[in-house]
């Protein structure tokens, strides 16, 4: 019963962080056509980063804050520049979709390499709220359970962002006809490069969320990709709440997974998306 | 789509083929310049080129007309590796050779038909995630059931791995040339244009795909097999690397994608560089690599061949190939200075970077240049 209660809570941590990241990457498809493989990386630069600022004697949570603001210049700066560029020089729109998702993959490289010439490649860690209590028999630390408070109630500012807000309403507008919003005035290369930052900011947050509770280091980057790869296919391409839905389906699968055999976790996500693309081609909340 | 190139009579189209097969043949002496117990450096080189060249060449035969971006090339190249770590001991290259190829036309079967039904990025997506799923997939079955991490490769002398891989170069390039001209060609050009209309005009769309893929992934496991057999010792990690699903999209998108020599220029290039680069500067080999990437996606969205093609002054054209040699040429002397200096680094790093620096330089100036007189 313990057992049972441990996976659901590990689970729910791991979906909510896998939910953030996939959020993100969702984004940056659904309105931007950029399928950033080097999403990873945005969530290892601001881990890193945390690390340093911990170290420089900065409060997690206010690291937290800093992080943001630093990401959404790389992510939005990224796409006025090098993106904007790829646009013009790829002619149809499907060339730019496969071109830019080659260019992230380029963009891995660099991100990574560089950060590994900076900080080496050894896992490193910090100490916040060590302490754990007890939830009805399962044993857990006080920074997982902060770390998820904050993955949740992140995902549900950004889902009301998304429907209440006035950029919000623009966003889904330039989601669903880029041409037509265009017409009715708004500024769609404003509001893609926009995308591509908050995108890069749910990276970042979901990055420092992750140093908060376990060891980080320079090659981390992929398999947070790869994962959030997985669940936006899961999900849907381009939907939110479907990524929500898939990250804590692939939270819970990943929990379990940890409890049975570890390194075959990879290999349950990957059957799962085989399974799914025979049932239901489009992902769960595809249009 | 390009039925006028090499030719329009039933001669000419037979002289490229046999242009290849005369110069294949002339490398084959190069195994006389070392025995087979100590190869010459030139040898060793060759065998990195050739299997790049096969790589980039079957990646450029699928990818390239039909723009369904396969990222899998290292999963079907780690496939050939293990093959060889497993069989090593008791069967020869060839047998080897036609294993892996099988056992990855198998696999790939498989994963086209069931990825390749759907359009978009998908299919990139999965054949990426293949190579992850094989990599920790063999690393689990290897330390729970044989309690081991990696395995060592039964070598073959190579002198031996040279001309294997010049015969599958060689089956590899005839292929590419001819599947151009066919209807199968014209079939997977007519998918990446427009795929509604090829199937439209009766094209059976995913069957022309998942044999594509399928033949493609063939080479790439026999060249996997081949190259395994110079490592020595390989695991999980080194066989699946990543590295080898982007070397080939580097290569082919340098080059040219969907061109015949493209893939070719882009392999030898991108070797050398690489060969120069990981023995001097290994830690800023990823960045380099990096940035030609990103540069080449976004200045050189024809690659090298493409962007040379489409030029409609012969002029043009020349003095392009002259400033590339002239700019390789002040690399070779910076690389002369940096000698006298004492900083050592491989001797064609700076040429080819300086070449490809003043080519993507000059082609944009070129083609703003016309831009502005059509106007």
């Amino acid at each position: 019963m313990i057992t049972v209660l441990n996976i659901i809570i590990t689970g729910l941590i791991m979906g909510g962080i896998y939910a953030l990241i996939s959020m993100g990457l969702s984004l940056q498809y659904g309105v931007a056509k950029i399928l950033n493989v080097s999403h990873g990386e945005f969530i290892m630069i601001a881990a890193m980063l945390t690390w340093v600022f911990v170290g420089l004697g900065i409060h997690p949570l206010l690291a937290l804050v800093l992080c943001c603001p630093f990401t959404f210049c790389v992510g939005f700066l990224l796409h006025i520049t090098i993106f904007r560029w790829l646009n013009i020089n790829s002619g149809t729109a499907a060339a730019y979709e496969s071109n830019a998702m080659l260019l992230c993959f380029g963009l891995y490289f660099i991100f990574s390499n560089i950060a590994m010439q900076i900080w080496g490649s050894n896992p490193v860690g910090f100490q916040f709220m060590e302490k754990s209590v007890n939830l009805g028999g399962a044993i857990i630390a006080v920074n997982k359970i902060i770390v998820l408070i904050i993955a949740l109630a992140v995902s549900i500012l950004f889902y009301l962002f998304l429907s209440h807000s006035r950029l919000g309403k623009s966003i889904r507008a330039a989601s669903q006809d880029p041409v037509a919003a265009g017409m009715l005035g708004m500024n769609i290369k404003k509001i893609m490069a926009i995308c591509f930052g908050i995108g890069a900011v749910l990276a970042g947050i979901a990055g420092t969320l992750i140093s908060m509770y376990s060891q980080v280091n320079t090659g981390m980057g992929m398999g947070y990709t790869m994962i959030a790869l997985i669940v936006v296919v899961l999900g849907g391409m381009g939907s939110i709440p479907g990524s929500m839905i898939g990250g804590m389906i692939l939270g819970f699968v990943g929990s379990i997974f940890g409890y049975i055999e570890p390194s075959l976790s990879m290999v349950a996500y990957y059957l799962i998306i085989l399974v799914l693309l025979l049932v239901k081609p489009k992902g769960l909340m595809g249009r | 789509m390009n039925r006028s190139n090499g030719g329009g009579s039933r001669i000419g189209q037979y002289i490229i083929p046999i242009i290849i097969i005369a110069v294949l043949f002339g490398l084959s002496f190069l195994t006389r310049t070392g025995t087979s117990m100590r190869p010459s450096y030139i040898v060793v080189l060759f065998v990195s080129i050739l299997n790049y060249i096969v790589l980039a060449v079957s990646w450029n035969i699928f990818s390239g007309p039909s723009g369904y971006i396969a990222l899998s090339t290292a999963a079907f190249f780690g496939l050939g590796i293990y093959v060889s770590a497993l069989f090593g001991e008791s069967l020869p290259l060839p047998v080897l050779m036609i294993l892996a190829g099988a056992i990855s036309f198998v696999i790939a079967a498989i994963i086209g038909v069931i990825t390749l039904r759907l359009r978009g990025v998908y299919f990139t997506i999965f054949t990426f995630g293949l190579v992850l799923l094989l990599q920790y997939l063999i690393l689990w079955y290897e330390v729970k059931f044989n309690n081991l991490r990696g395995r060592t490769v039964a070598s073959v002398p190579y002198n031996t791995v040279f001309l294997s891989l010049l015969v599958l170069v060689g089956i590899v390039l005839l292929a590419a040339y001819f599947v151009r001209k066919s209807r199968f060609g014209m079939a997977l050009s007519g998918i990446g244009e427009c795929e509604d209309a090829a199937a439209h005009v009766g094209v059976n769309t995913t069957m022309v795909k998942v044999i594509a893929f399928a033949a493609t992934s063939f080479a790439i496991g026999a060249a996997g097999a081949a190259k395994a057999t110079t490592m020595i010792y390989i695991d999980p990690p080194i066989a699946f690397n990543v590295m080898m699903s982007f070397m080939p999209v580097l290569m082919v998108i340098f080059g040219g994608a969907g061109t015949f020599l493209g893939p070719i220029i882009g392999a030898i290039a991108f070797t050398i560089l690489q060969e120069q680069l990981t023995t001097k500067w290994p830690k800023w080999y990823m960045i380099i690599f990096g940035t030609v990437m990103i540069i080449s996606i976004v200045f050189l969205p024809k690659g090298l061949v493409g962007t040379i093609g489409e030029m409609k002054s012969m002029q043009k054209k020349i003095a392009l190939l002259g400033i590339t040699a002239g700019f390789m040429l002040i690399g070779f002397g910076f690389t002369q200075i940096l000698e006298a200096a004492g900083v050592s680094i491989g001797g064609l790093v700076f040429p080819l970077l300086f070449g490809i620096a003043g080519f993507v330089i000059f082609a944009n100036v070129f083609k703003r240049h016309k831009g502005k007189e059509a106007a």
